[in-house]
């Protein structure tokens, strides 16, 4: 992910959407754009994989079902309150809080949407149908654009969140401690 | 025609558009090996601590990504559908002047002298009698308002028409067989497209723009526009064509831009 955010970083740099924004070379991927599209078309296999063994694994092991679901706006609400008011429990980190649940919700709707967008970018042609989906090949571009915002904002928040409760990060390397039999069906 | 026989794997699809162009493909995809994999994450690894150092450009990485960039030629190839047509747009939308663009600026175009300028044809072509502007002039026109799409991400309406690629090279004899049709510019720009892509019916060697003669920053007197391509693939004042089975990259591809680069 960190890899197609840079290189895409650089190739936005050839054309830019916003005048006002410019990627400083030092935080792109690759030394002229051509190195970036290359970065991209190979990172693009990466995500690609990940991505269909995650959700293929999310999906039919029933994690995500388990780890995502319910959610509703009031348990949401009720997550933010608590953790403004530094009230959110943290003792059980094998379940996801409410906040937490409609964030990766979100994130991975996100991604999913960003490689529709990217596709449509890559083959305006042959997926003619995708670039209609965001009106059309500026509107994919512009999709893409937004796609990347969101998803570096999440990362952003996620890891300083993360660096706020440091035992997470072991549990999300390792795999984290069992469930015990009652936080699951809280 | 298969590569091999089916039961090989059961990843490979069973019907392969253009086998030659694998085929041709094959020993670059061979390279992709572990080690090299192997060798490609380690450096994505070690990114994050060096933002500040270009690592693309060791030689080893390179490698990596080029055999990657060579795989996804086969992959666009094997994506390609030859009868699929690209949305066409209203004569209204048609941007006049076309946007210039090549490796140098606007005012270091040379500029044909079409007195002494005559279209070679080579390789793998029959007739290979050189075509004055008069008889491109009287080939049956086609005429295709599309976009062309940069692979920077910016774009623009055109309306280009003359004759159409397909109808060209069966006029002149050209093996259909074969894997590639090359374009030199008079610039020194030479580029090359597959043979799917030559024959995609939205593909023409464009002599006008708008109803008139193409100006001489736009390629006069002859380029090519494909509807399939990127616009770093329609190269400009073209001075010879050529029909051949030996690949030969482009001006662009050299420095390391896709070829297949398919839309």
């Amino acid at each position: 992910m960190i890899v197609m955010i840079m290189s895409g970083w650089k190739i936005y740099n050839d054309e830019v959407i916003f005048g006002f924004l410019h990627f400083p070379d030092a935080i792109t991927l690759g030394v002229w754009a051509q190195h970036a599209l290359q970065w991209h078309f190979f990172g693009m296999w990466i995500l690609m994989l990940n991505g269909l063994v995650y959700l293929g694994y999310g999906l039919f092991s029933g994690r995500f079902r388990r780890m995502l679901l319910p959610v509703s706006p009031r348990s949401i609400i009720r997550d933010v309150v608590a953790a403004l008011t530094f009230k959110l429990d943290h003792s059980d980190i094998t379940h996801y809080n409410a906040v937490q649940k409609a964030m990766y919700i979100g994130v991975i709707l996100i991604i999913i949407v960003q490689v529709v967008s990217g596709l449509a970018i890559w083959k305006p042609v042959q997926f003619s149908t995708l670039v209609w989906l965001f009106y059309d090949f500026q509107g994919a571009r512009l999709a893409h654009f937004i796609g990347m915002a969101l998803i570096v904002g999440f990362v952003i928040v996620h890891v300083a969140l993360a660096l706020l409760v440091p035992k997470t990060i072991l549990a999300m390397l390792t795999g984290g401690p069992r469930r015990s039999s009652t936080s699951t069906h809280l | 025609m298969l590569l091999r026989p089916k039961t090989v794997s059961r990843f490979r699809p069973t019907a392969t558009p253009d086998a030659s162009i694998l085929a041709e493909h094959r020993s670059v995809v061979r390279e992709i090996n572990r080690r090299g994999i192997l060798r490609g994450s380690l450096t994505l690894g070690a990114l994050p601590l060096l933002t500040g150092c270009n690592v693309s450009d060791r030689d080893a990485v390179q490698s990596v990504l080029r055999s990657v960039s060579a795989f996804n030629d086969a992959v666009q190839a094997w994506l390609f559908d030859p009868n699929k047509l690209a949305r066409t747009y209203d004569a209204s939308l048609v941007v006049r002047p076309p946007r210039f663009n090549a490796y140098y600026e606007i005012e270091d175009v040379r500029p044909i002298d079409i007195t002494s300028w005559k279209l070679e044809l080579s390789g793998l072509i029959a007739e290979k009698a050189p075509w004055t502007i008069d008889q491109l002039y009287a080939f049956p026109e086609q005429e295709i308002i599309i976009k062309h799409i940069c692979v920077e991400g910016w774009e623009y309406i055109g309306q280009w028409s003359g004759p159409n690629l397909r109808q060209f090279l069966t006029r002149v004899g050209a093996d259909m067989r074969a894997k590639y049709v090359v374009f030199h510019g008079n610039d020194d720009y030479m580029e090359s497209i597959d043979m799917a892509s030559a024959l995609h019916p939205q593909t023409i060697l464009a002599t006008k723009y708008a109803g008139e003669p193409i100006g001489d920053p736009y390629g006069y007197p002859i380029r090519l526009r494909t509807a399939v391509k990127l616009g770093y693939k329609n190269p400009k004042w073209l001075r010879a064509i050529e029909v051949t089975n030996t690949y030969s990259g482009g001006f662009w591809e050299d420095q390391g831009f896709n070829w297949f680069a398919g839309m």
